[in-house]
């Protein structure tokens, strides 16, 4: 991981910021490391890690941001990171310095975290923060750091005091190397004797040390090969089966121990509590029972609004923007094949994805305004409890309301999660929102097919946003049962002291997020794209009914070439490979009522649903520049007929097609982004199979089903 | 797999966390439940021996917000009930 070379050849040396969750770890990595920041990625695991540059003494050093943890102990390979990125185990470079952040105004609870690194005998540097918070909490300066044996630096990251300091700190550190290790308890008889079991059976690239045989004893689980340490070795396995002692002996003798030392000798040091008065008071207020989800609601609303409304002129801006474009590119540049390509592969696909920076950077923004204020985690506290029920996490509250704009920058706000699983498990359900890109569709169906009462198609469309959220909270519940089962580990919601966000923080995070977005998923976008404008456009001399250029030369009207020339792209359509797959599909899709015109909508849809409108503007020839709203496009699609000579639309067909777009996964941007948060393709590839299985198959229960009841 | 068995009581039938009333000072007597599941808890500092108070409790009854040690936590319902309590013994450490 470190990639620093200094111009002798020799590595630059490695800082590691560990600590719990809600440290302040993350404002003193941006504040230390400037805008230097990247984000990485963890081999074999989701968990995302930042990387910067900061300087350090006379030179620099790279400093690698952690994820939250209250201990090395791990159950899971991804709570395994953190002891391997201390140690440098498994491949990773072993650091010269681990940085322990640690919130001063929870003092005993995170020092926890400092014990057990120093009996890894790991070069630590203890940065306490939020000290502003803790006035005349601590004891002089000094007194901590010889009790604690190891370099003591406060700040107030936000602030960005102490930063001197701390580089000063870690500089003197990183040239003292590695201290002893340091226990602050001997273990029994019987703890000794499993801790030297374990620590023979070690894998041989690890230090053969106590404290990683302890380290073993207490992540063991006899369950699974999920686990973080049966994986490890045969011997280490047969090792935990031959122990004497209980699990639950070693964590209490353990455990306790460090906490008797630290209520022995840290807390009687502490003078009185942290101040949370102003916390406290504004807590009675927002998490009360009736004003608290009064507020809440209200908040949420303006965080849906913002996401549909708020964001609407900068896309409408964006998209004539790229329109402009292509038509200059068009007029400017010679008819052809490569034109085409330019104009709607090449512009259109970046267009696709410069469209979507608006609702980014909204949500981001407002999720970093709360995120910062504190009032998210009251959000996860308030919704923890109804969100659980259906194997969700309290924090996946806001993503999946953000799903009904847009799921693409839902998902990437799912990141805020602490679990792995639990990500994913909001990533799988996400898209299943009714998003604001299917409304197009859901327009042009309902508005043809039941006309008449606009009670039955607000009804209607009502309809189907319950039925997508009740479809997200089913198959949530479902996943959570199957695929997705949750470790039974006790999750930690911490409540932390309201503050003032700091826009530069946040604007930090929104910049990276977005840059993240440009390279890794905007690039599958724009991939895709051109794969699928290949797709409708070639073979490009498809053989047509009629002679069209001498026909369009011949035509007396304005309207009559038209006309014309809608009909030679319906047919060039028809033709396409698009055009072809949709007619090798038509057998598949029968069953739900469509024919292959539809098929080759459905593909079209996979660029983003509303292109559906558009393309069935083509397929039907009244040209692709309609709406959703046109009277020609309702009028052509209500004429379709059979092969019997039935009419293709129908109530019932309309009925089972909205059905399969509230359901199937036709969004080859949510793909992208679920691969670039998932780091692979194994989750995306699930998310199409499973969410187009349910697609057909609730299709097929309403069309069929239909049919049986004696509907068309 | 042989073991000696534990040396805390699981002690299912005694008073837990979850039914403690609010600003009830109480002592932690044991902390039950499935290894993993116990060990984190502990680590957080719910050990037997540690006096503990609930500050307040969310809306549906869950999560509930503890104070220990001096700072906050806030654990679910089904963890609160895992953990034993007993009238406190004096002296009292900080809550």
């Amino acid at each position: 991981m470190n990639e620093l070379q200094d111009v002798a050849g020799a590595r630059a040396p490695l800082v590691v910021l560990a600590g719990n969750p809600n440290s302040g770890k993350s404002t003193l990595f941006n504040r230390l490391t400037g805008g230097s920041a990247r984000t990485g990625n963890y081999p074999g695991v989701t968990v995302e890690s930042s990387i910067g540059v900061m300087k350090v003494g006379e030179g620099s050093a790279e400093l690698v941001d952690l994820p939250g943890t209250y201990s090395l102990v791990a159950r899971t390979l991804e709570e395994r990171l953190t002891l391997s990125a201390v140690l440098g185990l498994e491949g990773l470079a072993r650091p010269d310095v681990v940085a322990v952040c640690a919130d001063a105004t929870v003092l005993s609870r995170s020092l926890y975290l400092l014990l057990q690194l120093q009996e890894l005998g790991v070069p630590v540097v203890l940065i306490l923060t939020m000290v502003d918070q803790a006035e005349g909490l601590l004891p002089e300066p000094g007194i901590l750091e010889s009790l604690l044996r190891c370099p003591v630096v406060r700040v107030v990251a936000r602030d960005g005091l102490g930063l001197d300091e701390t580089r000063q700190a870690l500089s003197r550190a990183i040239d003292a190397g590695p201290p002893p290790p340091v226990w602050r308890w001997a273990p029994g008889e019987d703890l000794r004797e499993a801790i030297e079991l374990a620590r023979v059976a070690l894998p041989p690239t690890w230090p053969a040390s106590d404290a990683l045989g302890l380290w073993a004893l207490m992540s063991w689980t006899p369950e699974g090969e999920e686990d973080a340490v049966g994986a490890l070795t045969p011997e280490l396995q047969q090792a935990m089966e031959r122990l004497a002692l209980h699990p639950s002996d070693i964590d209490d003798e353990a455990i306790g121990a460090r906490y008797a030392w630290l209520d022995a000798e840290v807390l009687p040091l502490l003078q009185g509590q942290a101040d949370r008065s102003f916390t406290e008071k504004l807590d009675r207020v927002l998490i009360h029972p009736v004003a608290g989800f009064a507020v809440f609601l209200v908040v949420m609303g303006l965080l849906f609004q913002g996401l549909f409304a708020w964001s609407d002129p900068a896309i409408g801006a964006i998209e004539m923007l790229f329109g402009w474009l292509g038509g200059l590119a068009e007029g400017a540049l010679p008819a052809g094949i490569l034109t085409d390509l330019l104009v709607e592969g090449v512009i259109g696909g970046v267009g696709g994805v410069i469209v979507f920076l608006p609702q980014i950077l909204l949500l981001f923004l407002i999720l970093g305004l709360l995120e910062d204020s504190g009032y998210l985690a009251r959000v996860a506290y308030l919704m923890d409890r109804i969100m659980r029920s259906m194997g969700l996490n309290g924090r996946a509250f806001v993503p999946m309301l953000s799903g009904f704009a847009c799921a693409v920058p839902a998902i990437m706000a799912t990141r805020s999660m602490p679990r792995e699983r639990d990500r994913i498990l909001t990533m799988m359900v996400v898209p299943l929102m009714t998003c604001s890109a299917r409304l197009p569709v859901y327009t042009l169906i309902i508005g043809s097919l039941f006309v008449g009462s606009t009670w039955v198609q607000s009804g209607l469309l009502l309809a189907m946003y319950a039925f997508s959220v009740l479809t997200a909270l089913v198959t949530a519940w479902v996943l959570s049962k199957t695929l997705l089962k949750a470790q039974p580990t006790p999750l930690v919601l911490e409540l932390p002291t309201y503050r003032w966000p700091r826009l530069r923080d946040v604007a930090t995070m929104m910049w990276r997020r977005t840059k993240e977005f440009l390279k890794d998923a905007g690039t599958v976008i724009l991939g895709c794209t051109i794969v699928l404008w290949g797709l409708l456009s070639f073979p490009a001399n498809v053989p047509t009914t009629i002679d069209y250029p001498a026909a369009i030369a011949a035509a007396s009207s304005e309207e009559q070439v038209q006309d014309l020339e809608n009909a030679l792209a319906s047919e060039q359509l028809a033709g396409s490979y698009a055009g072809q797959v949709g007619q090798f599909i038509e057998p598949a899709i029968e069953p739900l009522g469509f024919d292959w015109k539809i098929g080759v909508g459905l593909i079209g849809a996979f660029a983003a649903r509303e292109v559906f409108v558009s393309t069935m503007g083509v397929v039907y020839s009244v040209g692709d520049s309609v709406d959703e709203e046109d009277a020609g496009l309702r009028a052509r699609m209500m004429e379709e007929r059979r092969a019997d000579g039935s009419s293709v639309y129908t109530p019932l067909t309309g009925l089972s097609l909205l059905v399969f777009f509230a359901l199937a996964a036709q969004c080859m941007s949510t793909l992208a982004v679920v691969k670039r948060e998932t780091g692979g393709w194994k989750w995306p590839v699930f998310m199409t199979v499973y969410m187009t299985a349910l697609a057909w198959g609730a299709s097929f229960l309403v069309y069929q089903g239909g049919r049986l009841l004696g509907f068309q | 797999m042989v073991l000696r068995a534990p040396a805390f009581e699981s002690d299912s039938g005694a008073p837990s966390l979850a039914g403690t009333p609010l600003r009830t000072p109480v002592t932690i007597s044991s902390v039950g439940g499935e290894r993993g599941f116990r060990r984190r808890l502990l680590e957080l500092g719910l050990l037997p021996g540690t006096q503990v108070e609930i500050i307040r409790v969310a809306p549906l009854g869950d999560p509930m917000e503890i104070s220990l040690r001096g700072s906050r936590l806030s654990i679910r319902r089904e963890e609160a009930a895992q953990v034993r309590i007993k009238p406190v013994d004096p002296p009292a450490r900080p809550a």
